[in-house]
């Protein structure tokens, strides 16, 4: 790798990482009263919120609507600072549109919309600080605030990323890492089942290698569940304390 | 905007408990809900704050960017205001739902931000009618629960108070040509002088009387409100009528009245916690949106 050196020889990464290790995720369930759902997680550095509205009646026209399940709406936005250069809109470019799509498909798997026929769910993310793993974070974060809304699910969805440096595969990415250019994984993981709900590669990368990257990703993916389950719980503990239960 | 369906014996409850000076949340009239201020929430930017006010939750992000002056004002920077009418606030604003908002929110920022005093726009020039610092003002709304503008506003002036500047210097060598050196010190930066930026105090006509910060029950009770800018010594310095209803010359002056003082008296608490904050310095524990 030209330049920047993101592996050393001591298996340590440009941010004091080992290979497969995480950055710190700090969650919170919860965030916003007025909607149904809302989380707020922190993974390094990148910072997203996500709010879920529903399921509700079909908003605008009616024709959308689904005779046997809910119609899963998704948006993605980035704040016009979240990023090191500044963005001029925070949505409707085709990258935002690109994730609204991917999230979408994500959420259709795991969510259990053949409880809420004729009706709607909309989940809407918003990357407050962009510093790698987008995608990632707007999944964990959707997820929460999916469970904070109480829609059933099929199982939690975590996602990370991972790449491929020096016959290596990195988990959980980080702005450099991603800027260097090397191959990219996102990997959306339905974790009790080991089913995968999204898989996105970018950049070539040789066939052999394909299952420890994935293998990589995976494991990455079911540390974050672990942290999201420990958030969940500690959330139930305490609302149910409010509650008097 | 998010509203919300009030039946008419709700309305009447309000309006009558306005008459009282007493509104349903306890306060009276001229009182502000409990307002939550920190600053320096998102490190990628030059500045930062978040604000939140009853349930209205507002985060701004300052960030510098070099370009040249405008032509009528070769030796001044300028700022740049964007709002973003999110969808977390609510789902009316998803897509191009929040453009028509923002644009008018942005609108009404440049418009009190339209005068000489309120931020020295100098002390942004770099080299004149070359280089100069443009400061991108991007307001987030992440959820509404009444009183937009004087939220923002005082998310604005605790953004600008926290924006640090880059210092650069400007080499000429024997040639003329001009080459921007950049501080190696990244502590060494210009601060803004926030003494004099405008907060808007927003009154709302509700019968016979006025509130400040109204809720979101308020406003729909409301027919006409007042924006007015103070300055933290009280003085004027924009004004707009909004809403769908008419004022009365009379109640307008007795409205300006109210938001002059009331509008001192946010300044200063405004100021003292945002000193109070700086001083802590970074030894700070962040809470951001984890508290």
């Amino acid at each position: 790798m030209a330049g920047l050196e993101l592996l050393s020889d001591q298996g340590y990464r440009v941010d004091g990482r080992r290979a497969g290790e995480l950055r710190k995720i700090q969650a919170r369930m919860g965030v916003f009263a007025q909607a149904d759902g809302s989380a707020y997680i922190e993974q390094g550095n990148t910072k997203a919120l996500a709010v879920v509205y529903g399921p509700h009646e079909i908003r605008g026209s009616r024709a959308r609507a689904l005779p046997d399940r809910a119609l899963v709406n998704c948006q993605y936005s980035s704040a016009t600072f979240s990023t090191g250069e500044r963005k001029r809109r925070p949505h409707g470019d085709r990258k935002s549109c690109e994730m609204g799509l991917q999230l979408r498909q994500t959420f259709e798997a795991a969510i259990l919309t053949q409880l809420h026929p004729r009706s709607q769910i909309d989940i809407y993310v918003q990357v407050l600080q962009a510093d790698g793993g987008t995608y990632a974070a707007c999944v964990n974060a959707a997820t929460l605030a999916v469970l904070d809304a109480g829609i059933p699910m099929r199982d939690f969805v975590c996602a990370c990323s991972a790449g491929f440096v020096d016959n290596t595969a990195l988990a959980d990415l980080s702005h450099v890492e991603e800027a260097a250019g090397g191959p990219q994984l996102a990997l959306a993981l339905l974790p009790a089942s080991g089913q995968i709900a999204l898989l996105e590669m970018d950049a070539r990368l040789h066939e052999d290698h394909l299952e420890q990257v994935l293998e990589a990703a995976a494991r990455a993916a079911r540390d974050v569940h672990t942290l999201l389950d420990r958030v969940v719980r500690q959330h139930v503990r305490e609302a149910s304390i409010l509650l008097g239960d | 905007m998010a509203s919300v369906a009030l039946s008419e014996a709700e309305k009447v409850y309000i309006v009558h408990g306005v008459q009282e000076d007493l509104r349903v949340d306890g306060r009276g009239c001229e009182d502000y809900r409990y307002v939550e201020v920190e600053t320096d929430v998102v490190s990628n930017t030059s500045g930062s704050a978040r604000v939140k006010l009853g349930h209205t939750d507002i985060l701004v992000g300052v960030k510098a960017e070099m370009g040249t002056p405008k032509l009528e004002k070769p030796n001044e920077g300028y700022l740049e205001f964007f709002v973003d009418c999110s969808a977390n606030a609510t789902p009316e604003f998803e897509g191009r739902g929040g453009d028509d908002l923002g644009t008018e929110i942005a609108n009404t920022l440049y418009r009190i931000f339209n005068n000489k005093s309120s931020v020295d726009l100098q002390s942004l020039c770099i080299s004149p009618r070359e280089h100069c610092w443009i400061l991108y003002v991007d307001v987030l709304l992440l959820e509404c629960g009444g009183n937009l503008f004087d939220t923002i506003c005082i998310a604005v002036k605790a953004a600008l108070f926290n924006t640090r500047i880059p210092r650069v210097r400007v080499l000429e060598d024997e040639e003329g040509s001009k080459d921007i050196e950049l501080s190696d010190d990244p502590y060494d930066c210009i601060r803004l002088s926030v003494d004099n930026v405008p907060c808007i105090v927003t009154l709302c006509k509700i019968g016979y009387r006025h509130v400040v910060d109204a809720t979101l029950q308020e406003e729909a009770c409301s027919l006409a409100s007042l924006l007015v800018s103070v300055t933290s010594t009280g003085v004027v310095t924009c004004m707009r009528k909004v809403g769908k209803g008419s004022l009365d010359p009379e109640s307008i002056f007795e409205m300006m009245e109210t938001g002059k003082r009331v509008g001192k008296v946010l300044h200063a608490s405004l100021q003292s916690v945002l000193h109070k904050e700086e001083s802590l310095g970074p030894k700070r524990q962040k809470v951001g949106f984890l508290g």
